[in-house]
């Protein structure tokens, strides 16, 4: 292949503000294969690509998203995650991530198998429903609307949201053997208590055997 | 406001290659010339080049518009210009018609120098391949050593495949739209439909009507209206033109009546009378054999494994002549050999023809894609 000869369009140090995309770009070796499932803009991508040297592909269905990764210079396919991801071979990633789209998700389930078995590592952040500051909102009588959860019950595309707790379970029946777990508020790492005082959760899985 | 961005004025060029060219068939042709086009200017490093491949009836006249000829503009000219999405302020961009064509280059309507006759039927069927090396030629005579891009639509995007697996160190990116890397069983039967309707015209004279100083237009007529109906989509043609009649009244008949029936009338004709039949059978046939996987026991990811570049694939949502299945099945060869490679697929109405509209998204893609190929 050749040296990516993209030009650079947007200030790699702006995007580096984003304490997730750190977040997740900690875990990720140099120079490694990267899987990006519901890729936005492209921005994780690029990030991971100038700082850590990954060559990768990003999967996004959405239009304008899509044309955002080809002005940044990405490698991005137009598929939809809800019909898996039979494109890609098993074990041809060396990360699979999927970054606060798991609770957009329909099949749930079947995107934690197939990351499963296209990636050798999967990475999956979402925003913590069991926040503190949701549960609050719920037991007020409403539904959480926060800087993490900025819609409303009607308008959200947020249709499974999950609490650390939940996620767990779910690795436990999708055999997902949990390698490492962050948890963020306001952009700030958070030990103490993190179902109730995370707001957004960040987790690194391998297949389990 | 088309003409403020348009490329101008150009004029076709001719190069004559004495070379003989090795065909796929075991037969060669000892010499042959190519009519091409060129718009933008080569860059002194000379890695600013672009090649445009054209489809089942295109040619050279990409872009820009003839001196002595109003309205005459090239077929791609909404995507090749300055500040087009293929940028000529930037680009090098070239456009040949294919050998075997009949707008310039050696093809069955050219007289065979050593008999003094058209060549017609004696003309050897040529494939994407014979093409590719064609217009390796012609970038030889140019001075060209690698393309910054090569890009193509349907059969055109066949030949920007071909060219990553032939010289895939002299191509840095390949756009390959609405293509596909084999026909579809439905896909052959429909160029079989049209090379029957021309080879059983009384007319035909099995490809040497030259000789007889006649056409056989109604059997290219009848081709090109198949065609188009299968580069349209039904939406497109609901919308268009629905059940709409010319007259008010059915006239229970059998003459035109409905509106559709007109317009395929109207595009076959005029078709019939700018294109020469071989050389529809010809491109047709380019078509049916393009099968680079065939040479890998039918495993595509194998025969991209030699290709280097970076590759563009784009589908358009209601083409059904190269349906997003085909380039789907393009995007996974290539991630399978960890290629760079992006694909789209373009929500549009206008069936196989939407490669050649002007959509805005669609350009804006292609616009930014190219904006990121260094020159």
């Amino acid at each position: 292949m050749h040296e990516l000869t993209m030009n650079d369009t947007t200030e790699p140090s702006t995007i580096a503000l984003r304490p997730d995309f750190a977040a997740i770009a900690e875990w990720i070796k140099p120079g490694a294969k990267v899987l990006d499932l519901g890729c936005g803009d492209g921005s994780l991508l690029r990030y991971l690509r100038d700082t850590r040297h990954v060559f990768g592909y990003g999967v996004e269905i959405d239009d304008d998203n899509l044309l955002n990764c080809f002005r940044n210079g990405v490698n991005a396919i137009q598929y939809d995650l809800e019909s898996g991801l039979s494109s890609f071979e098993s074990d041809s990633f060396d990360y699979v991530i999927l970054s606060q789209t798991l609770q957009a998700m329909r099949h749930t389930e079947g995107i934690i198998q197939e990351m499963l078995r296209v990636g050798k590592e999967g990475i999956v952040s979402f925003p913590n429903f069991g926040y503190w500051r949701n549960r609050m909102q719920v037991i007020s009588g409403r539904m959480p609307v926060s800087k993490a959860l900025p819609y409303h019950w009607y308008d959200t595309p947020n249709i499974h949201l999950c609490t650390l707790g939940d996620f767990e379970a779910l690795c436990r029946q999708c055999n997902a053997h949990i390698l490492e777990r962050r948890v963020m508020s306001n952009d700030h790492p958070v030990q103490f208590l993190p179902n109730l005082m995370g707001m957004l959760a960040f987790y690194r899985f391998e297949r389990k055997g | 406001m088309r003409d403020s961005k348009s490329a101008g004025v150009v004029t076709p060029q001719y190069v004559q290659i004495d070379k003989p060219l090795q065909l796929k068939s075991g037969l060669e042709l000892a010499s042959y010339h190519l009519v091409y086009e060129t718009y933008g200017q080569l860059n002194t490093a000379r890695s600013n080049a672009v090649l445009i491949c054209h489809a089942l009836s295109g040619n050279h006249h990409v872009a820009g518009v003839y001196a002595d000829k109003e309205k005459s503009f090239g077929w791609w000219d909404n995507m090749v210009g300055p500040g087009k999405p293929i940028d000529t302020n930037r680009f090098f961009v070239i456009g040949m018609n294919n050998l075997g064509g009949c707008h310039g280059s050696t093809g069955p309507a050219s007289i065979d120098t050593r008999t003094g006759k058209h060549y017609g039927a004696s003309f050897p069927v040529v494939t994407v391949e014979d093409w590719v090396e064609t217009q390796a030629q012609l970038t030889e005579h140019l001075g060209i050593a690698q393309f910054a891009a090569i890009v193509g639509g349907s059969l055109g995007g066949m030949q920007a495949l071909q060219w990553t697996l032939d010289y895939p160190e002299k191509v840095r990116h390949a756009l390959v739209i609405a293509a596909a890397a084999k026909l579809t069983a439905q896909n052959i039967a429909f160029n079989d439909v049209a090379r029957q309707a021309i080879m059983t015209d009384q007319e035909f004279y099995g490809g040497n009507y030259y000789a007889y100083d006649t056409l056989p237009r109604r059997g290219l007529r009848l081709a090109r209206m198949l065609g188009h109906i299968t580069y349209l989509s039904d939406d497109s043609m609901a919308a268009k033109f629905g059940r709409s009649l010319r007259n008010e009244e059915l006239s229970f008949g059998f003459d035109v009546e409905f509106e559709i029936e007109s317009y395929l009338r109207y595009q076959g004709d005029k078709f019939a009378d700018l294109f020469d039949a071989n050389s529809y059978l010809l491109m047709t046939k380019a078509l049916d054999y393009f099968n680079p996987a065939d040479a890998y026991a039918g495993d595509l990811s194998a025969a991209f494994r030699v290709a280097k570049a970076d590759y563009l694939i784009l589908s358009f949502t209601s083409d059904w002549r190269f349906s997003p299945e085909r380039s789907r099945e393009i995007v996974k060869a290539l991630l399978d050999n960890k290629m760079n490679v992006s694909y789209a697929e373009i929500t549009s109405s206008h069936g196989h023809d939407s490669f050649l509209m002007e959509t805005e998204y669609y350009h804006q893609l292609v616009r930014a894609y190219m904006d990121n190929i260094s020159t």
